[in-house]
């Protein structure tokens, strides 16, 4: 996946597609746009709660990221920098397809640089890099709801967010220790926003649950298929669940990244030959770049030079 | 046992629900005072369960009032009351046995979980202290301990059904509602349940509203009897009062129908 691209491209910005004839700008007509940025704005008003809004037919299917796309299309600008991301990587098929699409209907700028976007779709993953008040990060989310596994009938899920009735949230926790002595949840882990409403952060590993809490930038969060968009605004305080006796505790590896050396980001494990030998490598393509070229600038260390 | 000048725990007065034309039940009156066990018996059809449902506030009647003497507030309507308040009621000072322990369990998560799920409901964080109530708890209910962590599909219809008065009574409900607790159970371990809910109940001073058309248990656990037919209250009165000397024509005729041994 990331590990073959990285070295040859410069990760400046990648170069602008052909811009395509007959579109609206960022493809979305613009009452389209009117409804959803209403249904942002209420997102942002009540954070955390998961607003009902219009989802339209989308050129991927469902599931592909059209609740994300929906809100990039919505709230972009002809001066703004997109960057996507999908686990992580700018190099995958998902994340060049969807920087292509909104090059080719909007003629905008697209980006792989963590730092230079202004908005940034993200399917599974929060960058390494901090973000900054002037960033927008767009999720794209499967399931918003996240009482949906305990809890089938959708008009009751409603009542329990309405009245906080989240007891029930911890006996997943509780199961999770009763059967393997520690929360073995390892992503969409669910958390609490602003002391109020429990919500389903989108399946990014726990390890980037810290990074929501109060984090400058606006995070948007938007379910396609299911119709839900949701919201963090900057600086509001984001809790992952847990028990007094059990805290809540991020991912750790032996390993540091096997590109880069570096050892406080969010590693993938990858097979590479047939006998079952394998690395970890950083799983923010772009990061990982940045640290390398680091490395390449400064002084020679012995981890990093594996490839 | 019960004095007039005590409040019910729960009043019910001139209570009526009807489905369309068709009568659920109607001019219903009772009490139940605290450490009582109300039976409530009749064939099907009598608007047993239905009564049920609307004084365990699943089911908002046509018509009647049913107050409940809230710890600190005292007696109040409970469908007067605010949703959260009811339901924060129906988890707290409440507990409703089902006939079927599927609609009162959570068959995908393990029993330990059950038992403690109204305890993390009313806030209960700390893990290891959820765990032991629940120990307790299944001990009470005379279950193996071994199996707290294995899943309600593993268990024995007896089992799902101590499992079901575990996880009601872990937060000390004041008043508990029972739908045919022990139809489909077999006779010894009927038998066996019936103890166990006769000794708990005592024990914790819980008052309870039972439905059944199983004679014999009411025989065994009620204290005070409500027969039923149509949807409206033939004859009520002690227990071994109505059924040693049956008044009305039905009751008698439910009485004499029970099957001789």
């Amino acid at each position: 996946m990331a590990i073959s691209n990285q070295s040859e491209k410069a990760g400046n910005s990648t170069e602008t597609p052909e811009i395509l004839e007959g579109y609206n700008f960022a493809y979305l007509d613009d009452q389209t746009k009117r409804m959803i940025r209403r249904a942002i704005l209420k997102a942002v008003a009540i954070p955390g709660y998961q607003v009902p809004f219009g989802s339209r037919e989308m050129p991927l299917p469902f599931g592909w990221g059209t609740g994300g796309i929906q809100i990039t299309a919505s709230i972009i600008g002809k001066d703004d920098i997109l960057k996507v991301i999908d686990q992580g990587a700018d190099d995958t098929t998902n994340a060049i397809n969807i920087r292509n699409f909104f090059g080719k209907t909007a003629g905008i700028e697209t980006t792989e640089k963590t730092t230079e976007a202004t908005v940034i779709q993200t399917r599974h993953r929060i960058p390494e890099n901090p973000l900054s008040a002037k960033q927008i990060l767009v999720y794209q989310v499967p399931i918003p709801e996240p009482l949906r596994w305990l809890e089938q009938r959708e008009s009751e899920t409603r009542k329990m967010h309405a009245l906080a009735e989240y007891g029930v949230m911890h006996v997943g926790l509780y199961e999770n220790i009763a059967h393997f002595g520690r929360v073995t949840t390892s992503y969409n882990y669910p958390v609490q926003v602003n002391d109020r409403y429990i919500m389903s952060p989108s399946p990014i590993p726990k390890f980037d649950n810290p990074k929501m809490d109060k984090m400058p930038a606006l995070q948007l969060f938007g379910a396609g298929r299911e119709k839900r968009i949701y919201a963090v605004p900057p600086f509001t305080k984001v809790k992952s669940l847990d028990f007094e006796d059990h805290p809540f505790a991020i991912e750790s590896w032996e390993e540091s990244c096997a590109l880069c050396g570096s050892s406080n980001s969010f590693l993938d494990e990858v097979i590479i030959d047939d006998e079952g030998s394998r690395m970890f490598v950083c799983s923010d393509s772009n990061f990982c770049r940045e640290e390398t070229e680091k490395i390449k600038d400064g002084p020679v260390t012995s981890s990093g030079e594996t490839l | 046992m019960t004095s007039n000048k005590e409040t019910p725990l729960l009043r019910v007065t001139e209570l009526s629900h009807y489905y369309g034309d068709q009568v659920g039940c109607e001019e219903i009156n009772l009490e139940v005072y605290n450490g009582e066990i109300l039976g409530i018996v009749g064939e099907s059809g009598s608007g047993k369960t239905t009564l049920l449902k609307i004084i365990s506030g699943l089911l908002p009647p046509t018509q009647g009032t049913i107050e409940f003497d809230k710890r600190i507030e005292g007696p109040s309507d409970i469908y007067q009351m605010s949703e959260p308040e009811r339901r924060l009621l129906m988890r707290t000072d409440w507990g409703i046995i089902y006939q079927n322990p599927k609609d009162g369990l959570r068959m995908n998560v393990s029993a330990g979980a059950n038992v403690g799920e109204r305890l993390m409901a009313v806030g209960a964080r700390n893990y290891s202290y959820i765990r032991a109530e629940s120990n307790d708890w299944l001990n009470k209910v005379e279950m193996d301990l071994g199996r707290i962590d294995h899943f309600p599909k593993t268990f024995s219809g007896g089992m799902l059904q101590r499992l079901q008065i575990a996880r009601n009574l872990i937060t000390k409900p004041r008043l508990v509602f029972m739908d045919e607790p022990t139809s489909g159970l077999d006779v010894s371990v009927q038998a066996r349940l019936l103890d166990l809910v006769r000794g708990l109940v005592n024990q914790l001073g819980i008052s309870c509203v039972i439905v059944s058309h199983d004679l014999g248990v009411m025989r065994l656990l009620s204290h005070r009897l409500m027969v039923m037919k149509s949807g409206k209250v033939v004859e009520q009165g002690l227990t071994d009062q109505v059924l040693d000397d049956p008044q009305a024509p039905y009751t008698q005729l439910l009485v004499s129908s029970i099957l001789p041994i």
